[in-house]
């Protein structure tokens, strides 16, 4: 590919097995820097509806990956970053919206604890529907996967989303709807491959 | 070079330059790679945002896995060294405010892990983890042990190259990136079927963390310089902000 940056990107490598250790060292057993980053999302009363997503990705068997690392990020209620780089306002101090969970190593469950996010514009000015970014890594990953996060429950919204409506296999869309198991619990299971592949995006 | 030009999203992953899903020589990627294709889409506030790490999270020795996990008085075993670079983008700016995790097995090639079954032991005094912030410059620096090569269950008789891994978070969720370093001279790294991901010499040589004698302390640790660069962002007065895709 041509391309006019002067550098290229460094190339990716898998988190393998032993990710924990880096990314979240008290889960591994070190007690470390007082706390695992991305562990709360929440660290005071915070704006919004609070819900919990827990999923599981599997892989082509259909089998649990017991060592995955999921991350998602996220705009608050109001649809405003945490962010440095968030310009059009200020976010709910109290929301990180950051979060990173290790699957369970015995289940390969995966949680947050979280909000449901507000809509964010698209560059052309076309509101989002409610969305969270997501990233998975694990043993036999190469280059980690990047996927979004939507709500069964926003139908009307989710009808006119940029990304969701620039998706030509519809059948396809399910794939990235968490699905609300009232509560506020929502599941968002990832499977990387087979009938019910997750969508995951080049973005 | 950096410019003055406005930015826009993100540039799209080089995906002809970093590795496939599927590799089968590396066996665990046949079962974990997706295999529709992966549907593009230009970055958006969501992927043009990060969260902020702010310096004050740091302890003083999180960087230092030498002396970071170790009883008072002691260290960790293995040849001393320090790994330093600097975090750039695509553009050739730096990136500062970047936090860099790593993690490594010991100067056996054991893990402190309760997956972990290699026979080489433990080192009390070396937990394998450290964190740090870059700085305006984008440059960091870890004080560690070098780490010993070990086997892996991929062939009857894999070893993986000694390595450090590092996990990256720039200024957009889109720069999110994980990668290995290995070093330079290790004749380990092109028998690897990990490295073997690599599409091309270049990329392999990319993660390959020369010796540096500048940097390197007398009569205390070598060096090894290891940049690595994060996706840039598109430059051009000429944005598609207003009309859609």
């Amino acid at each position: 590919m041509n391309r006019s940056g002067t550098l290229k990107e460094s190339p990716s490598q898998t988190a393998g097995p032993y990710v924990h250790i880096g990314c979240t060292p008290n889960l591994a057993g070190l007690a470390m820097y007082g706390g695992d980053l991305g562990a709360v999302m929440k660290t005071g009363p915070v704006q919004g509806q609070e819900i919990t997503l827990k999923g599981t990705v599997y892989d082509g068997d259909a089998a649990a990956l017991k060592d995955a690392m999921v991350e998602i990020w996220q705009a608050d209620a109001a649809g405003l970053f945490n962010s440095a780089n968030e310009t059009r306002g200020k976010a709910d101090p109290n929301f990180t919206g950051w979060g990173r969970s290790a699957a369970d190593m015995q289940t390969g469950e995966f949680v947050f604890d979280t909000i449901k996010p507000g809509c964010v514009p698209f560059p052309d000015g076309r509101l989002q529907a409610p969305h969270i970014s997501v990233w998975i890594v694990a043993r036999g990953i190469n280059v980690g996967l990047q996927t979004r996060l939507y709500f069964d429950d926003e139908a009307d919204a989710n009808a006119t989303d940029p990304l969701l409506t620039h998706i030509a296999d519809e059948y396809r869309v399910p794939t990235l709807l968490a699905k609300s198991e009232g509560g506020g619990v929502y599941r968002f299971d990832i499977h990387l491959q087979g009938p019910q592949e997750t969508i995951f995006l080049d973005i | 070079m950096a410019s003055d030009l406005p930015e826009g999203g993100y540039l799209p992953r080089d995906r002809a330059w970093q590795p496939d899903a599927l590799t089968p020589p590396y066996k665990t990627s046949v079962a974990r790679s997706p295999q529709a294709p992966l549907i593009s889409f230009p970055t958006s506030l969501g992927e043009e945002t990060s969260p902020v790490f702010p310096d004050s999270i740091m302890g003083p020795l999180d960087n230092d896995l030498i002396l970071n996990f170790a009883q008072p008085g002691e260290s960790a075993i293995g040849p001393r060294i320090i790994v330093h670079g600097r975090v750039l983008d695509e553009t050739g700016r730096p990136v500062p405010n970047a936090l860099v995790e790593c993690w490594q097995a010991n100067a056996g090639g054991r893990y402190r892990h309760k997956n972990e079954g290699y026979i080489a032991p433990l080192d009390p005094n070396f937990g394998g983890c450290g964190r740090t912030i870059t700085a305006e410059d984008g440059s960091y620096e870890f004080r560690t042990v070098m780490p010993g090569p070990y086997p892996w269950p991929n062939g009857p008789n894999t070893w993986r190259p000694a390595h450090i891994h590092f996990s990256l978070f720039g200024h957009g969720f889109a720069q999110r990136l994980i990668t290995q370093m290995y070093f330079e001279g290790d004749p380990l790294i092109p028998l690897c079927a990990i490295v073997g991901a690599l599409k091309s010499q270049a990329a392999v040589d990319a993660l390959t963390a020369p010796l540096d004698m500048d940097r390197t302390v007398p009569m205390d640790a070598r060096a090894y310089r290891f940049d690595m660069v994060l996706r840039g962002r598109r430059q051009t007065y000429f944005e598609n902000r207003s009309e859609g895709l």
